[in-house]
Parts: structure tokens; sequence; C-alpha cells
């Protein structure tokens, strides 16, 4: 394998905490979360974002769970702004409120991405699992605009809200927010549990896609709509984080640093943690941010084909989850031999979808059946991966 | 939508609040980042992008550039035009 010096990465993911008042079934935190005991203090996220600016990193994206419960938010938004880092913060909103978004606007915060759950408030509070968060969320949205923070909002997208689409980008406007993503759930973790509940059909997706073309059209110039799609009808893998350790780098709220959010769970990779080592030697040497580097793991159909510099080889937890075997090739790509599974997938789709398992904290004595069954989890592992916070493909450079 | 018709070159380009324009010690380079995107415009990007102040007009600036490169100010406006337009439709930049 080649080992040249890979370029800095682009943006960091800083998960604070694992915990989250909502519950959504699609959650792309792992199955087994984190407790807030074992969450990184402030003064190691301080060092860790000082590592990651000299590093390269550009742009920095405060995730969860939900970030607003830790209290240091702002502390850290401010170091970042010092640092000169592009900040974000990804937030369901529902713990935000007008005097806590003037301090995070004063701290230098650059943008918010609120996440909503449907355009229809009833529905968006059954699949978020918290009675009275959606209209929380029009709150903040208002509040948020008011202290001139600047507006994504994001909508998780599946069988069971599909239909609004139209209705999410209303809403969007309505809010004034300067961009709006629409995203396909991804199917890791608590999603892979509750697919069934949330694959749309085809006539499903092209609908939904037609409606955002059309609001594009509508929009350009004033509103910039991102639209990730559900890779199961995709002909091409996504090029999963941008390539695995080529421009993202994630850390837990534990401290493991990891080339996807959730590539935890992946076998065979010892994934470092800041606590011990630096950002820098973890980008740059580590094995395990090497193993999927470039091209050079790749084995057939992915080694000769044209396409593996654009995508990547897809999406390594999604072969480990789905195959059993995280080096094989992505089985959305049409080219894969395990292609033929995501036909069987997305053929329970046309059935009634069951009851939604939720994200909730579970005791280890808890029976397997309350977290409902895996679909083809292989043994030996399980491994949530790749955004289900809608950004899948990363930053566009 | 073509040239600079479709607001006129009295108009002011600004970078929306939530984009950053700035020089990146690491990689050299100067960058645009805007929500989930980033932007490394080439050198003459860069030239257009620095005058770029939310004050000057789309007129002043294309004079400015004039002033300074051996081209038409007609083919400087265009291209100026076209950089524009572009990031606009990916929100970096507001007129």
């Amino acid at each position: 394998m080649t080992r040249d010096r890979p370029e800095p990465p682009l943006a960091l993911v800083a998960e604070l905490t694992h915990r989250c008042p909502l519950q959504c079934p699609y959650c792309a935190n792992p199955v087994a979360l984190g407790r807030s005991g074992g969450e990184l203090d402030t003064a190691t996220w301080r060092r860790v974002l000082d590592e990651a600016a000299s590093l390269g990193v550009l742009q920095l994206h405060f995730s969860g769970g939900e970030p607003t419960v830790r209290s240091d938010l702002d502390v850290l938004v401010r170091h970042a702004a010092g640092l000169g880092m592009y900040s974000n913060l990804i937030t369901s909103g529902v713990l935000l409120d007008a005097a806590r978004l003037r301090l995070l606007a004063e701290a230098g915060l650059d943008h918010i991405q609120l996440s909503f759950q449907d355009a229809d408030p009833g529905n968006a509070d059954r699949i978020g699992g918290l009675a009275g968060g959606h209209a929380g969320k029009l709150a903040v949205a208002r509040q948020l605009r008011a202290a001139g923070l600047p507006l994504t909002v994001n909508f998780v997208v599946h069988r069971q809200n599909l239909e609004r689409v139209p209705d999410m980008i209303g809403l969007g406007e309505a809010l004034d927010a300067g961009r709006i993503e629409i995203a396909h759930v991804q199917y890791y973790g608590w999603a892979l549990m509750n697919r069934d509940a949330l694959l749309p059909t085809r006539a499903q997706l092209d609908a939904a896609t037609d409606a955002v073309e059309a609001a594009r059209a509508r929009l350009r110039g004033r509103m910039v709509i991102d639209y990730v799609v559900p890779d199961y009808y995709a002909e091409r893998p996504k090029a999963c984080m941008g390539g695995w350790g080529r421009r993202i780098i994630t850390v837990t709220p534990a401290g493991k640093a990891l080339p996807c959010h959730a590539a935890e769970g992946l076998p065979g990779l010892a994934f470092p943690c800041v606590r011990e080592t630096t950002l820098a030697a973890i980008w740059q040497d580590s094995p395990a941010f090497v193993r999927f580097r470039g091209t050079g793991w790749m084995a057939e159909p992915c080694r000769s084909c044209d396409q593996r510099e654009t995508d990547w080889g897809g999406c390594r937890c999604q072969a480990f989850t789905l195959t059993g075997d995280a080096a094989r090739t992505d089985p959305a790509c049409a080219k894969a031999p395990d292609h033929a599974m995501m036909n069987a997938a997305t053929a329970a789709s046309a059935l009634p979808p069951p009851a939604f398992v939720y994200r909730r904290y579970r005791s280890p004595s808890e029976p397997a059946s309350t977290v409902g069954a895996l679909p083809q989890t292989p043994a030996g592992g399980f491994a949530p991966c790749t955004p289900t916070r809608g950004s899948a493909p990363g930053p566009v450079i | 939508m073509t040239g600079t018709d479709m607001t006129g070159e009295a108009a002011v380009p600004a970078f929306p609040n939530g984009t950053k324009f700035r020089f990146d010690r690491v990689r050299d380079s100067w960058v645009v980042m805007a929500p989930e995107r980033i932007f490394v415009p080439d050198a003459h990007a860069v030239e257009v992008l620095r005058l770029i102040d939310g004050q000057r007009s789309l007129g002043a600036i294309i004079d400015a550039l004039a002033a300074r490169f051996d081209a038409p100010r007609d083919v400087l406006a265009r291209d100026v035009a076209g950089l524009l337009h572009g990031l606009m439709d990916r929100g970096a930049i507001r007129l």
C-alpha cells in the first residue's frame, strides 16, 4: 500500500455527547450509546480544537447526540472562533432559547443546522418521540434568525414523511433559512433496525426527487437545497465521508477518533483516542485511518473501476454491515457481487411499515428482542456508520 | 441568465452572514467557507473575491480589475459575473 502523506482534513465532527431529548428511530449514533460520565471534558476538547486547527481543519461541526446539553458549548464555540475555524452547530433545537442563542452568536458561532422530523407537527413529534418538540423548534428557528444566525433546516426523510417534501421546503422558506437539507435516511445502526419502517418505495423516492428539483429551479440564487438520496436505489455508491480518511475526522463523546462517525464497530481496527494521541498522528499514521484510505486496499470490481477515485469504493461500514466484510465493494454499487441484497431490502417498502424502535439508552441486561431484530447483521459485531444526519458526502470542494 | 444583466453593475456583492473568506496558512491558499461547503478559488477568482467588501458595486469591482489586468473590460465583466453567479447558486455570495 502506498503511504503518501495525506491531505489535511477539511472538517472535524465533534460529537460532544450522546445525550439527546429526542428518540429518532434513524439516529446516527451507535446502538450502544455512551453515558455522560465518559465524555471528554472542556480542557480536552479545547486541546483537540487546537490540534485540529494546526492540522488544517477549516470547519467544525458540533454534533451529538444533542450538543446543546453541554453547558460548555459556548466556551468551545468561542475557542474555535479564536482559531479561525468555521463553526456549525447541528442541533434539534429543543434545549435552546433566545438568551442561549445570543450567547452562542456572541461567541462567534457561524451557522446553525436545525433538524425537523416532518413539516406536519403531529407526525414530527411522533417520529422524534418528544411531545411539543416541533413547536419548540419553530420558536427556536425564529429566535435564531432574530439573533442574526444563518440557518439551515434539515429534514431526514423516509417513507413516513416523504410525501411532504414540498411542505418541508415551504417551511424552510417561511423560516428564512438560507439552505435546506433534505436527507434520506442512510441505513446503519438504529436506522438499519428500523429499515422496513423507513425505506421508501421507488415511486415515493422519484416523487420526492421531482419535488426537490422543481424547488431548486424556483429558488435558484436565493436558497440552496442539498439532497442526499438513499443509496439502496442507486446505481453507484456514495463517496462515503468523501473517502475514508480523506476529508473528515470525527471524535466521539469519549474521545475516539474515527474516519466515519460510526465506524467504531468495524472489526480489526483499533481507533485511537484523542486522550492519548495527537490528532495529527491519528490522521497521518494510525493504521485505522490508513486502512481504507485511497485505492490501494481495493479488490475487484473496484480496483479497475474508472469511478474508484470518485466514490472511493462506497461505504466501508455498509459493506461490513451487509456482507460481513468491510473490504468488499459496497453492495449499493450495481457492479457489486452483493448488489442483489439491495433489491431484497427495497421489496419490503411495499408492505405496511412495522412500529418504530425508538433510540433510547438500554441497560445491558435488557433482552436483545427489545432492541428489535437486526437484519442481515453479521456475527462478530454491528457497525453503524455514515451520517444519517444528512450531509453524507461531506463538504464539497 | 448571462452576463451582469440580472442585477446590473450597480449591485453590491457581499459574502452573506454564514460565509467566510480567509487565507489558510496550512494549505497556503484562500478558502471560501459556507454551510457544509468549502471552495478553494483559483488565483483569478481570489483577485475578484478580495475586492468584495459589501461596499463596492459590481461595476467598481470590474473597473478595479480592468485597471490592474490587461484584458478588455467586457471580457472581465463576463468572467466576474460567471464566477459570482456560480457562487450565488451555492449560497456563498449575495447580490
